[in-house]
């Protein structure tokens, strides 16, 4: 009761008393100012944590090669260079690396969007029989790690012919993403009104005409933000996709196989392009970050 | 008319997930039963050959050593740090879209590339021992095999760093479908900030708490890339071993066995992840 009753009285007092007054008490208004202060100075402490990490591998990956020699090595950006960039860009596997990641990412989204969209939207629109044991497995499966699957997914892909091609990390890619494509995209056709799919069927649409013409447009953006967060996971997948191929490396299989004999020129900036897609994911995103992460798939 | 028909025909839901089952029993399904089998079946027959290979070599009761240790002490520093910075974004701070952008940015971050941002730091030469030597203080083999301890809270810190956004962001949200007004009774009823946070804002927050924890220790069971890319093979954890057997040594039976006792741990505590799940969403409706 004091806390409140203080503050309200030193909000009111200055209406309340016409006649200037010297002795106002300014002690509330000051803990509020220090409060505001180590709030804004304990955001910084945190930012710094969270930011200079990145920033340092980013000055690492635009410093030439005799800078990153130097010890100790400089703070600020004073010998900009794309040396190293373009050094780590024109190894051997990088190239191709990079085009398989991007190949493996875009197949990826296509056939877990595919095979994902349409169980999303009956999960979303249907009362059926095992309604809450299929979303129960879909959450299960997220316990199941990635390198229980690659070893014997090896030997399948092995003995059918797939080992080795960007088609066997996106199958890899595609079954660790679909149960969270199925409850992102459920989530995403719930929010969007029954009533407008009716009014659809009512003027002659078939199930299929409401769907597509009504419903996709609407669910379209929430199905967007979806599919990056798919073209991310396959990004960063690296075990799988090292264990899978052998030459068809996608890049973050290329940069751990070649961890061990490669310059640290290379490991940073190596380390520094892999990260511009989660800069870039995060800008575009942040609007749907806590649904995304924080509700429907956590 | 159109609805008896619907009654003898498949129901259109089951056609609508019957691809998705197909998929994940053919590339979850079955490569987790051959996985079993594999670590189990040998050439003749059903053995345990290689758990005992498994269990004969030193690396990998390090491994399990190393998992559970960066386990125990990572989680609750990492509740702790994301606890804090939750409640900084409550407090609305100047700039708070801002700071939520820049603090989640690690979400995106694979572990590879993780471990590469920290190697830049904690390498021989790197930025951690310029500041040293800057400072007059000398140079520290931090990811040196021969300083376990350095080695260990150089991997610690960087999974501090990349893992904690995922926390933030279930807690952030937990936060936003907690009505103001706790706090506000709380308020005026007296309670100091303290008492709100460990009265009221932690009880509330439990069921979020909850999921994100055991959502954690399924994912540091997989510790792996992070960890290769600061030491190599000096720090061995788990799934590095898989990866080892598998790819060094050849023998994915072994690997195999690896994986599942991987699998086995993160098959508990999914288990109990589901409970709290619906018991928490009970709780809620």
């Amino acid at each position: 009761m004091t806390s409140a009753e203080t503050s309200a009285e030193t909000s009111a007092r200055p209406a309340a008393v016409p006649r200037p007054q010297p002795a106002v008490d300014t002690a509330p208004l000051r803990a509020l100012r220090r409060r505001r202060a180590l709030l804004q100075v304990a955001c910084w402490v945190v930012t710094a944590f969270m930011v200079v990490p990145v920033y340092l591998i980013a000055l690492a990956a635009f410093s030439s090669r005799s800078a990153l020699n130097e010890f100790p090595l400089r703070f600020l950006p004073t010998s900009f260079s794309t040396e190293t960039m373009s050094t780590f860009l024109s190894s051997t596997g990088v190239l191709a690396g990079l085009i398989n990641s991007i190949m493996v990412g875009l197949l990826t989204l296509v056939v877990s969007f595919l095979i994902g969209v349409p169980a999303g939207y009956a999960i979303a629109r249907f009362a059926f029989r095992g309604h809450d044991q299929y979303q129960l497995f879909l959450l299960f499966t997220r316990a199941l790690p990635i390198v229980v699957l690659s070893v014997p997914l090896a030997q399948l892909f092995l003995s059918t012919g797939v080992y080795d091609t960007p088609l066997a990390v996106t199958l890899l890619h595609s079954a660790l993403a679909l149960p969270t494509t199925i409850l992102l995209t459920s989530a995403v056709f719930l929010a969007v009104p029954v009533d407008a799919e009716e009014a659809a069927r009512i003027f002659g649409c078939t199930p299929v005409g409401a769907f597509t013409r009504v419903v996709l447009p609407l669910a379209l953006p929430g199905i967007a933000a979806a599919s990056i967060f798919t073209f991310v996971m396959s990004w960063n997948e690296v075990l799988g996709a090292t264990i899978l191929t052998l030459n068809q490396r996608t890049l973050p299989a290329q940069v751990l196989s070649s961890l061990s004999d490669s310059p640290l020129a290379f490991r940073f900036a190596g380390g520094f392009f892999l990260i511009i897609p989660a800069i870039v994911f995060i800008a575009v995103m942040r609007r749907y970050l806590l649904n995304m992460w924080g509700t429907t798939i956590r | 008319m159109a609805r008896a028909r619907r009654t003898r025909a498949v129901p259109p839901a089951y056609l609508l997930i019957a691809p998705s089952v197909v998929f994940m029993a053919l590339l979850l399904g079955w490569p987790m039963v051959s996985g079993i089998l594999q670590a189990f079946v040998g050439p003749d027959g059903v053995t345990g050959a290689y758990l005992q290979r498994m269990n004969s070599d030193p690396a990998f009761w390090s491994a399990v050593r190393n998992t559970l240790l960066l386990i125990v002490v990572l989680l609750p520093l990492q509740f702790l740090f994301a606890l804090v910075m939750a409640f900084l974004l409550q407090a609305r701070p100047k700039g708070h879209a801002l700071y939520f952008y820049l603090w989640a940015i690690p979400l995106a971050v694979s572990d590879l590339a993780a471990g590469l941002v920290w190697l830049s730091i904690f390498t021989d030469r790197g930025y951690l021992n310029s500041v040293l030597e800057t400072l007059g203080l000398g140079s520290v083999s931090w990811l040196s095999y021969e300083n376990y301890g350095s080695m260990f809270v150089a991997i610690l810190i960087a999974e501090l760093w990349r893992a904690t956004s995922l926390v933030l962001v279930i807690v952030i949200s937990g936060m936003q479908g907690i009505p103001k007004d706790y706090d506000e009774a709380a308020n005026v009823f007296g309670a100091s900030y303290l008492q709100r946070l460990r009265h009221v804002w932690l009880p509330l927050l439990k069921p979020s708490l909850q999921v994100a924890l055991i959502l954690r220790t399924i994912l540091a069971f997989q510790t792996f890339a992070v960890a290769q890319a600061l030491t190599g093979q000096d720090f061995p954890v788990l799934v590095g071993e898989t990866y080892r057997w598998y790819t060094a040594l050849q023998n994915p039976h072994v690997a195999s066995a690896i994986a599942m006792v991987v699998m086995a741990v993160s098959m508990v505590t999914a288990v109990i992840y589901l409970k709290t799940l619906r018991d928490s969403t009970k709780g809620a409706s």
